[in-house]
């Protein structure tokens, strides 16, 4: 018997042109609670699914119980005794608690059937080891809370005798009382001998809970600690440690009026008191984790989400984004982070996916201006750089940094006064994110107003003036650039809810 | 290399309706000597086509949208007996009678779209499921079940679109009405801003929302104009049927879709042409006329029809699988 329930070791996984994991190793413990932490995009999610049997690694070894095992599908995993609990839950909300537990796995009798007396007390006997004995094995799971659908979710990978359960991001979605249950469930599976492999955003938890530490960071293993060792400072350290290339061609504009106001930008459950001003010719980066709200708020303020509260001014004037369309009319410009779901026509052809968000201005009548369209399509081919054979080629063809030039020209043509740009070098090679930073360049140069959201901590410091931190849908720190907080740490820092003094 | 091996199959996939009607003629022509290939009999099918084609536009708009409109049938039927209904109590100017059969129609499409955006039903199956029903209720509401001739009425110039042949060999009015009806639909849909948008909104229709489009007007658009055409197609029917029947709209809607499906429209929308559709709408007709010429009862033309559907349906999904492998490559690259 192995001194480790499942171990890693030398897994690399690749995507096209991309390297997810390189080299990664990592020994969970038999009842242990090992913390998982890193970056966004640090490779996190590649581990679990290649632990989970849903990325099939090209290179390396996975051993559970020092017996060497390859998964290639999920399936497989689960019979070697590895669950996941993942942050969206695989529930099915119209189903009983008793068959989402026993989701593909059965207990039939005699008959052939399927044997529910022993199937609703076997899930009331695993649902009551896991703290909850008076749980309704009968009742629908759409009708029960986002933490007892996790307990739902546990008793699914406790009932087929899980050695390993992944914890993705659990207490993201919870309250508090729910979190300190679920920590007290946790704490009982590992005295059960089920080694817990426990990813978070929240440091503090990872302290409370965690016997050892693993951080990650550009697909790649930085350390393992025992968690005793371990200090705020130090993880951060861990997370963020690597130098500032110069692949920023960072150029400065004339900061300009103040063009975009928020106050107070509230939507419950989702963003608290969200306040902030944006400069003509100036970029404001938005930094924070994933689900920090900043997303939200951008969907908020161009009016793709309705807003509980709070009041928008463009140029001092109050405005009110009730739908896109009134925004991009009041001169807002909304690059969304997912590129195909919610910026391109995949299907439509370069030409048309320019003029989308502007029909008017090629309109004569209700008849499109053809010659127009198609020398507009051509210039921005030309001036964007765009790779593709013609501008009748539909988008679907392109890559993907073509494919968010395309959108960028969508942009351009609506001649905003705001630029929102979520994400915008996301999934882009080199390259074509140079590109994307001069168009950024260009357009902080004729004065405009831009707003980046970005996850990736060199981008914010290579191009903004000025960022905002945010944190589970609050303002954090407001940092300029050349101010002494200006840098990853401290960015890092208040993402991760620490004070900056 | 890859590029070019797609857009050979793409074409060959467009060409598909094409060819498959030339199969049909050519076998026909040898089987059926003297009697398919005849002058009175290609206009036949024409004819035949017509209110297929009028119906199919509309439906055509829903399918880019990536609904449906279920309850085509009905509603043209509706404005059939609405014509006939009104002639009865003693109005017999047809301009009255047709816009009276159009306004009420394009209504019934506007009901159609309001449902499906205000109300947000989940899928437009719901919704025009159930106005087929509701259509199928008042028209045989307003008829008391019954029959109603048009022969002799005094309503002439109304039957005339969809009876009169022109030329000396004898081309429908009505197939004429569909060339029209269909060059307005190709500039609409190519060189409008209503057109992209359309396809825009059935091609993705969150990126549409977020680029401004406001997803909801058009689609309620798109089953107004699918209203209107049923309108058109109703005072067709009159001429062509002569009665107002509820009876006769059995397979309108299947027709319909039939028929811009195997023209290029997909389920999955965002695509399909209107000049396909008259491909499908012709061949559609072309094997009814055959099979009719055979002597083939109703028994065997369903038959044949129904796994005519089928394979339309076999064809998309086979479309859509090799464009999620182009799509795949295209990722690779």
């Amino acid at each position: 018997m192995s001194e480790y329930v499942v171990e890693l070791k030398h897994v690399t996984k690749r995507f096209p042109g991309v390297i997810a994991m390189r080299d990664m190793h990592i020994q969970i413990r038999p009842g242990e609670i090992h913390g998982l932490v890193g970056e966004n995009g640090a490779g996190k999610s590649t581990l679990i699914k290649v632990l989970t049997g849903v990325h099939v690694p090209e290179e390396g070894e996975i051993y559970v119980e020092g017996k060497k095992v390859s998964f290639s599908n999920p399936v497989q995993a689960r019979e070697a005794g590895i669950a996941c609990v993942y942050q969206e839950l695989n529930i099915v909300p119209m189903l009983p608690v008793v068959d989402n537990v026993f989701m593909g796995r059965k207990i039939t009798n005699k008959y052939g059937l399927l044997d529910y007396p022993r199937m609703h007390r076997e899930a009331k006997e695993a649902l009551a080891t896991l703290g909850h004995p008076d749980a309704d094995t009968k009742r629908e799971c759409g009708k029960l809370g986002m933490g007892m659908q996790q307990m739902v979710e546990i008793a699914k990978a406790v009932s087929i005798n899980a050695k390993l359960l992944i914890m993705d991001e659990p207490t993201s979605s919870l309250g508090e009382q729910e979190i300190k249950q679920l920590m007290k469930t946790v704490r009982d599976l590992k005295e059960r001998g089920i080694a817990i492999l426990f990813v978070s955003h929240k440091l503090e938890e990872l302290f409370e809970l965690c016997d050892r530490v693993t951080v990650m960071r550009d697909g790649e293993h930085i350390i393992t600690e025992d968690m005793a060792n371990m200090t705020n400072d130090k993880l951060i350290q861990a997370m963020v440690g690597r130098t500032l290339e110069n692949q920023f061609p960072k150029e400065f504009g004339v900061k300009g009026e103040c063009m975009l106001k928020c106050e107070h930008l509230t939507s419950i459950g989702v963003l608290k008191d969200v306040s902030f001003e944006a400069y003509g010719g100036e970029i404001l980066a938005f930094a924070g984790l994933v689900g920090a709200g900043r997303t939200e708020t951008m969907r908020a303020l161009f009016g793709a989400d309705k807003l509980d509260g709070g009041d928008i001014y463009i140029r001092g004037q109050k405005v009110n984004n009730r739908n896109p369309s009134q925004s991009i009319r009041n001169g807002i410009a909304f690059l969304t982070e997912d590129r195909k779901g919610q910026g391109l026509v995949l299907s439509q052809s370069v030409k048309t996916n320019m003029i989308l968000a502007n029909m008017k201005k090629f309109m004569k009548g209700p008849l499109l201006k053809g010659k127009q369209i198609e020398e507009n399509a051509q210039g921005m081919v030309d001036t964007l750089r765009i790779k593709t054979p013609s501008t009748e080629e539909v988008t679907m063809q392109l890559s993907g940094g073509n494919q968010q030039k395309v959108v960028i020209g969508k942009w351009i043509n609506c001649d905003a006064d705001i630029y929102i740009f979520d994400e915008p070098t996301r999934g882009i090679d080199v390259g074509a994110k140079v590109e994307v930073y001069n168009v950024m360049n260009q357009l902080v140069k004729e004065g405009k107003c831009l707003i980046m959201v970005s996850s990736e901590l060199p981008e914010v410091l290579g191009m903004a003036d000025r960022v905002i931190v945010m944190r589970e849908g609050r303002v954090m720190a407001e940092i300029e650039r050349g101010s002494k907080h200006f840098n990853q740490e401290d960015i890092m820092r208040a993402a991760w809810g620490g004070a900056l003094t | 290399m890859n590029n070019k091996k797609t857009n050979v199959s793409d074409i060959l996939m467009k060409l598909g309706p094409l060819m498959v009607l030339a199969i049909m003629f050519v076998v026909f022509t040898i089987t059926l000597p003297g009697k398919f290939i005849r002058v009175a009999n290609l206009m036949n099918i024409l004819k035949q086509t017509s209110i297929n084609c009028i119906i199919a536009s509309g439906m055509l708009l829903a399918l880019i949208t990536a609904g449906i409109d279920l309850s085509v049938g009905y509603n043209a039927i509706l404005a059939t007996c609405l014509i006939g209904v009104l002639m009865k109590n003693g109005i017999t100017n047809p301009v009255v009678l047709i816009l009276s059969a159009i306004v009420v129609s394009t209504l019934c499409g506007f009901i159609n779209g309001t449902l499906l955006t205000r109300l947000d039903l989940p899928h437009p199956f719901v919704s025009t499921l159930g106005m087929k029903f509701v259509f199928w209720g008042i028209a045989l509401l307003i008829t008391n079940s019954q029959t109603i001739g048009f022969t002799n009425k005094g309503i002439d110039p109304v039957l005339w679109i969809g009876k009169q042949t022109i030329f000396s060999f004898g081309f429908p009015v009505s197939f004429l009405l569909v060339i029209l009806i269909y060059a307005i639909y190709h500039v609409f849909l190519n060189h409008s801003a209503l057109g992209r948008q359309i396809y825009c909104v059935g091609g993705n229709p969150e990126a549409a929302r977020m680029s401004g489009i406001r997803s909801k007007d058009v689609l309620t658009i798109v089953y107004t104009l699918s209203g209107f055409m049923c309108g058109i197609a109703g005072v067709v029917l009159a001429g062509r049927l002569n009665t107002a029947n509820t009876a006769s709209a059995a397979t309108y809607d299947t027709d319909a879709i039939a028929a811009c499906i195997i023209g290029g429209a997909s389920f999955r929308g965002g695509k399909g042409t209107i000049w396909g559709t008259m491909l499908g709408a012709l061949l559609i007709s072309t094997i009814r006329n055959g099979l009719n010429l055979f002597s083939a009862g109703n028994d065997i033309q369903y038959i044949v029809i129904g796994l005519v559907i089928i394979a339309a349906v076999t064809i998309d999904v086979m479309r859509g699988k090799m464009e999620a492998r182009a799509r795949k490559m295209a990722m690779a690259d």
